[in-house]
């Protein structure tokens, strides 16, 4: 955890630097004010869950990074498939979050159209809406770095591992619709989306894929979406890396090229030793991915005997096909029940039915997609990149990880992350 | 307007026909017929992406040194004196006449020779820099601090003007860094979902 501590001593410090440098407006951003006083809350109003619910702290973990805010789902106390609204992982590079009135917001949809339009929110409930229920992952989730702990007996709760994901329904208007009412022209390829955040959080999007399965979402989980998740409209891609789902969705531009913008280009890119030094960019897809949830890292089981394991898998590529567990360290796979609804695109729920004999054992399960894509061990992952020796592997900044995760259940109960170890 | 006057005048049956048409014209273009039009002034007041060949950037010019004291007032608290990075990320790799020409490990990415197109840069500083007043630098200034940036970092001179005309062209040391060269999508089929 040092690198977290000093992660969050360089964010403070900035933060600190920042506050020294503004010269008291907060924000100049467009439909953007200032937050109303603070009235006495009444906990009933949208509800809060028993403090005694969780099994590991209080909801969302949290780390705080230079240029990253990142709250964590935690994974290990989820059931079913849908990640309620206030446990969907968030992950920001602005250190605030824009608080838009959506009087004063508008869409904007413009460059390479017959008709640049503006889109109100109250003209996005009018037209024609659907409900679809997909995941959104952060494409740095599960990544090396993520496993580092500093205290090797208990490893880091799943949360903090694989906690960038998490899945919702989403009510929004299919970005089709809005692009043809705008006209897109001859020569268009791609669309460049602006969020209203301090940091223009910007993404580039292929244009087949906008007219494919792209939502502008203004409802998560059947309320209106959060200001952490892009209020009062976001872009919801399916499948695709969480950064092309761009939050606060404030100016759609119709290209006829990809933008290479600086997040694009610098944050999101990554130099591989298989492709000689040169960086990786534009991996838009997410990979086939399982994760067990319980017993997971950082949990104690009481005692031999029977347990249900469960966990998440789930695939950009579409629907997850099969999931296999094994307990064995590898020796044997057994293959899981997957609860319904299976859906494409979506966290896959599944089960498997365990009886601990009180021995080491080793936890990890593997998923098949529709395509018939099979999820890698890290060795398998890192190999293909030329990430051969463990001290790289340890220390990889690389992202897109989609590696099998192995849970270790020491003879006392307690499971720990076996990822390295 | 004009012509359509003069054709109601001629014959009323003309008119009513070609006003159907649009209709029915604008009714499958635009099925719901929300939303509101955007007027081109209206879109040069937000429409500050700037793509890789740089046409949407503005007028204006700077130099280096011109840069250098922008820089010292509204960045260096931050990102260091001359870019070397403090609370907030490196921006400066090699030096003037030595750039960098990679590869690059991670934790020189945020340099800015980094970066395959110079346009780049201009975008993100004009829309998002500085952290605490985005948006905020004139177009003069924020040439100003690329050319200093880029001058530090040896991809241009010291006395070299950018401005709209002479930022695109600049060979950025690591255009050729970055695979796929162009991206694409759909993926290539025959590239295993790791790729």
């Amino acid at each position: 955890m040092d690198s977290n501590r000093s992660g969050r001593r360089r964010f403070l410090k900035h933060a600190a630097a920042l506050a020294g440098l503004a010269s008291g407006a907060v924000s100049s951003a467009s439909g953007q004010s200032a937050g109303s006083e603070a009235q006495p809350k009444d906990v009933h109003i949208h509800g809060e869950p028993s403090r005694f619910a969780t099994t590991l702290g209080s909801g969302r973990g949290v780390r705080l990074r230079l240029d990253h805010m990142t709250y964590y789902t935690p994974l290990q106390d989820s059931a079913g498939i849908i990640t309620p609204a206030s446990l969907h992982f968030m992950q920001t590079h602005s250190s605030r979050l824009p608080d838009i009135d959506p009087q004063q917001h508008r869409l904007t949809i413009h460059g390479m159209v017959d008709r640049p339009l503006s889109f109100s929110l109250e003209d996005l409930k009018r037209l024609p809406s659907v409900n679809r229920i997909y995941f959104v992952e952060c494409h740095g989730n599960g990544s090396s770095t993520l496993h580092s702990t500093d205290d090797p007996k208990m490893g880091l709760p799943v949360q903090y591992i694989h906690g960038m994901t998490s899945c919702s329904e989403w009510t929004g208007v299919p970005l089709s619709v809005l692009l043809n009412e705008a006209g897109v022209q001859k020569g268009a390829n791609w669309l460049v989306s602006e969020g209203a955040d301090e940091g223009k959080f910007t993404h580039t999007l292929p244009l087949a894929k906008a007219m494919d399965d792209v939502i502008v979402a203004y409802a998560q989980n059947g309320e209106p979406v959060r200001p952490e998740q892009g209020y009062p409209m976001r872009l919801l891609v399916p499948g695709f890396e969480g950064p092309s789902s761009v939050k606060w969705l404030r100016h759609i531009k119709v290209v006829d090229q990809p933008y290479m913008t600086w997040n694009e280009s610098m944050n999101h890119s990554i130099p591989r030793p298989d492709l000689g030094g040169k960086s990786r960019w534009y991996h838009f897809e997410m990979a086939p991915k399982s994760v067990i949830t319980r017993p997971s890292g950082g949990l104690k089981i009481p005692g031999r005997g029977f347990y249900e394991i469960t966990g998440l898998a789930w695939s950009g590529g579409g629907a997850i096909r099969k999931v296999e567990v094994s307990t064995d360290g590898g020796r044997s796979w057994k293959e899981a029940n997957l609860q319904t609804p299976v859906l494409p695109k979506a966290h896959t729920r599944f089960t498997v039915d365990w009886a601990w004999d009180g021995e080491e054992a080793v936890l990890q399960s593997r998923c098949t997609d529709e395509r018939g894509e099979v999820q890698p061990s890290l060795a398998e992952l890192y190999r293909n990149w030329g990430i051969t020796d463990v001290a790289s592997q340890k220390t990889s900044r690389a992202i897109h990880i989609n590696a099998i995760q192995p849970w270790r259940v020491d003879r006392d109960g307690s499971v720990h992350d076996a990822m390295f170890s | 307007m004009g012509a359509y006057t003069m054709r109601c005048s001629l014959n009323l049956l003309v008119p009513v026909t070609v006003l159907a048409a649009s209709v029915m014209g604008l009714a499958q273009s635009r099925p719901y017929n929300l939303g509101t039009p955007l007027s081109q002034e209206e879109i040069r007041g937000f429409d500050f992406m700037v793509g890789p060949e740089g046409k949407e950037l503005p007028g204006g010019r700077g130099t280096a040194k011109e840069g250098a004291e922008i820089f010292a007032k509204r960045c260096a608290l931050c990102h260091g004196r001359n870019g070397e990075g403090g609370s907030a990320q490196r921006l400066v790799l090699g030096s003037p006449g030595n750039p960098h020409r990679g590869p690059f490990k991670d934790t020189e990415k945020s340099a800015t020779s980094y970066y395959p197109y110079p346009t780049i840069a201009w975008d993100y500083i004009n829309r998002a820099m500085p952290a605490n007043k985005p948006g905020s630098l004139t177009p003069d200034e924020v040439y100003a601090v690329v050319a200093f940036l880029f001058y530090r970092n040896g991809i241009i001179q010291e006395s070299d003007v950018l401005d709209a005309k002479s930022l695109p062209k600049i060979e950025m040391p690591n255009r050729n860094g970055f695979v796929p060269a162009v991206p694409v999508w759909p993926p290539d089929p025959k590239k295993p979902s790791w790729f």
